[in-house]
């Protein structure tokens, strides 16, 4: 792999700072598997409770990653390629669950689609009850997932630029062929690690989905949540699910990390 | 008439109306940031005009200003394809797709798309590269691309953008050549750099300064006797304007000078531009004798081109060996002879 070594020039108290960086991140995870009863270990995270907790997890993050792809894309379009008055502000709200506490996100929603939200009257007269349901909890990891999809997919429709899609314009492609077929594909590697950061997001959401849906075993008591509970009765099935969460995680950065050395395939030409 | 425009954008100062008849290819020459892109724009309909009208065909394009009922026609519902400088494939398309790109959007079948690509892609001696992605092309094989793709789209007007600029020297020739075979009898527009692109390619040239046009007629008349300083400085000649004399020109300055007879008689007192070549031009420090034209100026700028060095002075120039230059001691700000002689010098009429 290293077949020469540039010179970096980096001073050494540098790199001292930066291992206790790395040593204070990875630590914890060392001290969890430490504590992990592996003899237990199979047991504790086939349980009735944990595999809901699983299932539904994993089935409302991919449900949520689905709506933040639907109205991610083309949120992150207007934005990207359009200006009008009030651009920057309306971005920054939109951004907002990235630096909002989970907890606010979820009383936020709750005040919204609760039973005595703003939206109680067409609900009421629809006959949709959310609070405290599974589409609850798809709604509170949407809503926090967001802005991750929008926030790499707009930088990177920056990146790419219009040049591409003036040309295809001028090939006689209308503007939904142009999107189709060259702006889709050009960001299809930010699309793609975009979807799996929300996806990761969606996957570790707690407090939103503690407020807006509560925790009712294999309805919305996701991974997390159970960990949580878990932790007051029984730590060593706590830890157990813990590794599993830690698990699916890596997989997903490992997912992203190479989809993002894939997209250097042709990115020098688009830059 | 198939394409008549006429347009101004106020904010840069953009105002140029012409019109191009069928099969005509047209060049347009100026130098940076007179307008030359922002023509493309508007044409292309990536850039909307605040006032103006174009048609192609009888279609109306945009129409915009007081008096004129406003319209609008979008880029992908013009029939104009651009060429731009650099080959812009889109890179997660292999060649024959970007090819087809054109015909498919155009609602056609892949297949017979793929079949019309290949026509265009053997038009351009480019067959044997279909199957490979833009990233494994080499300049020179992605601008042949794009002129078939460009033509693939079956265009009522084509727009080239320096299409030969980003390009090695020593591959420009052979896209000339595809150029020059493909642009017979089709409507193009080509802004260029390049005098070469326009005397092979086009038969009109318009040059646009600031934003207006300043000349507009035949290739060569517009690239032989230019009349304004930078038509006469990318052709490669010196321009003198003034009235016409018993024996030549009187510049504005005051200057007498003596031309060749010209071709055909000028009245007496006319407008007139004498043409001379650079390399017809000598350049001295010592008062030449009264057998020559002279005309003393101080150096502006020593541009090397090639083995010359090109001597500018206001209004003037000339083209003198680095050994001439290194031995007169000539700098910027320099006072000198410019000389010529009568031989030289051509005359004819500012008006054509």
């Amino acid at each position: 792999m290293k077949a020469s070594q540039q010179y970096a020039g980096i001073p050494k108290w540098v790199l001292a700072i930066a291992i206790i960086g790395a040593l204070f991140v990875m630590l914890p995870l060392v001290a969890m598997v430490v504590r992990v009863n592996w003899a237990e270990f199979i047991p504790l995270i086939t349980s009735q409770s944990s595999i809901d907790a699983l299932l539904l997890s994993l089935r409302t993050s991919s449900i949520a990653t689905l709506l933040c792809i639907i109205v991610g894309v083309p949120m992150a379009l207007v934005l990207a390629r359009t200006s009008f008055p009030g651009q920057r502000i309306l971005r920054s709200l939109v951004l907002l669950p990235l630096v909002l506490p989970p907890v606010v996100g979820g009383i936020a929603l709750l005040y919204t689609f609760g039973r005595q939200g703003l939206l109680k009257a067409p609900m009421d007269f629809l006959g949709i009850q959310i609070a405290f349901s599974t589409t609850a909890v798809i709604l509170a990891q949407t809503f926090v997932a967001l802005p991750f999809l929008v926030l790499s997919l707009e930088g990177a429709l920056r990146t790419v630029g219009t040049r591409y899609e003036a040309i295809g314009a001028t090939l006689g492609a209308g503007p939904t062929t142009v999107l189709r077929r060259i702006t889709l594909p050009l960001v299809l590697p930010a699309l793609i690690s975009g979807a799996v950061l929300s996806f990761a997001r969606a996957l570790g959401e707690f407090g939103a989905t503690l407020t807006f849906a509560g925790s009712l075993q294999g309805v919305t008591r996701t991974l997390p949540l159970e960990i949580y509970l878990q932790r007051e009765t029984d730590p060593d099935a706590a830890v157990a699910l813990s590794l599993v969460l830690i698990a699916v995680a890596i997989i997903v950065v490992g997912l992203a990390n190479q989809i993002g050395s894939n997209s250097r395939l042709y990115g020098e030409r688009i830059s | 008439m198939t394409f008549i425009f006429d347009a101004a954008v106020t904010k840069r100062q953009f105002d140029v109306s012409f019109t191009l008849s069928d099969g005509e290819t047209l060049a347009v020459l100026g130098p940076n940031g007179a307008g030359k892109s922002t023509l493309l724009n508007l044409i292309s309909g990536l850039l909307s005009p605040d006032s103006g009208h174009a048609e192609l065909d009888g279609e109306t394009l945009f129409a915009a200003g007081p008096g004129r009922q406003r319209a609008w026609k979008p880029p992908h519902t013009r029939g104009v394809s651009l060429l731009a400088q650099e080959a812009l494939l889109f890179p997660h398309l292999t060649v024959l797709d970007n090819v087809a790109f054109g015909p498919t959007s155009t609602g056609v079948t892949k297949k017979s798309a793929r079949a019309a690509a290949r026509t265009w892609l053997a038009e351009v001696d480019a067959g044997e590269l279909e199957g490979r992605k833009p990233a494994q092309l080499s300049g020179g094989q992605a601008q042949r691309i794009a002129v078939a793709r460009a033509l693939a789209a079956d265009p009522k007007l084509l727009l080239l953008d320096e299409p030969m600029a980003a390009l090695d020297i020593a591959v420009a020739p052979a896209l000339r050549r595809t150029l020059r075979r493909v642009l017979e009898h089709r409507t193009a527009i080509i802004v260029t750099h390049d005098i070469l692109d326009a005397y092979t390619l086009a038969d009109r040239v318009i040059v646009i300064d600031h934003g207006h046009i300043v000349e507009d007629g035949p290739t060569r008349s517009i690239l032989e006797q230019p009349r304004d300083p930078f038509t006469a400085d990318i052709a490669g000649l010196n321009v003198l304007s003034g009235i016409r004399t018993a024996t030549g020109l009187r510049t504005t300055d005051g200057t007498e000078l003596d031309t060749a007879r010209p071709l055909v008689s000028i009245t007496s007192a006319t407008e007139c531009t004498a043409a001379v070549r650079p390399a017809n031009v000598r350049v001295s420090t010592r008062r030449p004798d009264a057998s020559v034209n002279a005309l003393f100026k101080a150096v502006t700028d020593l541009e090397p081109r090639g083995d010359l060095i090109r001597v500018r002075a206001d209004g003037i120039a000339a083209d003198a060996t680095p050994a001439d230059v290194a031995d007169l001691d000539l700098g910027i700000g320099t006072s000198a002879w410019f000389t010529f002689s009568a031989d030289d010098a051509v005359i004819y009429p500012t008006k054509r």
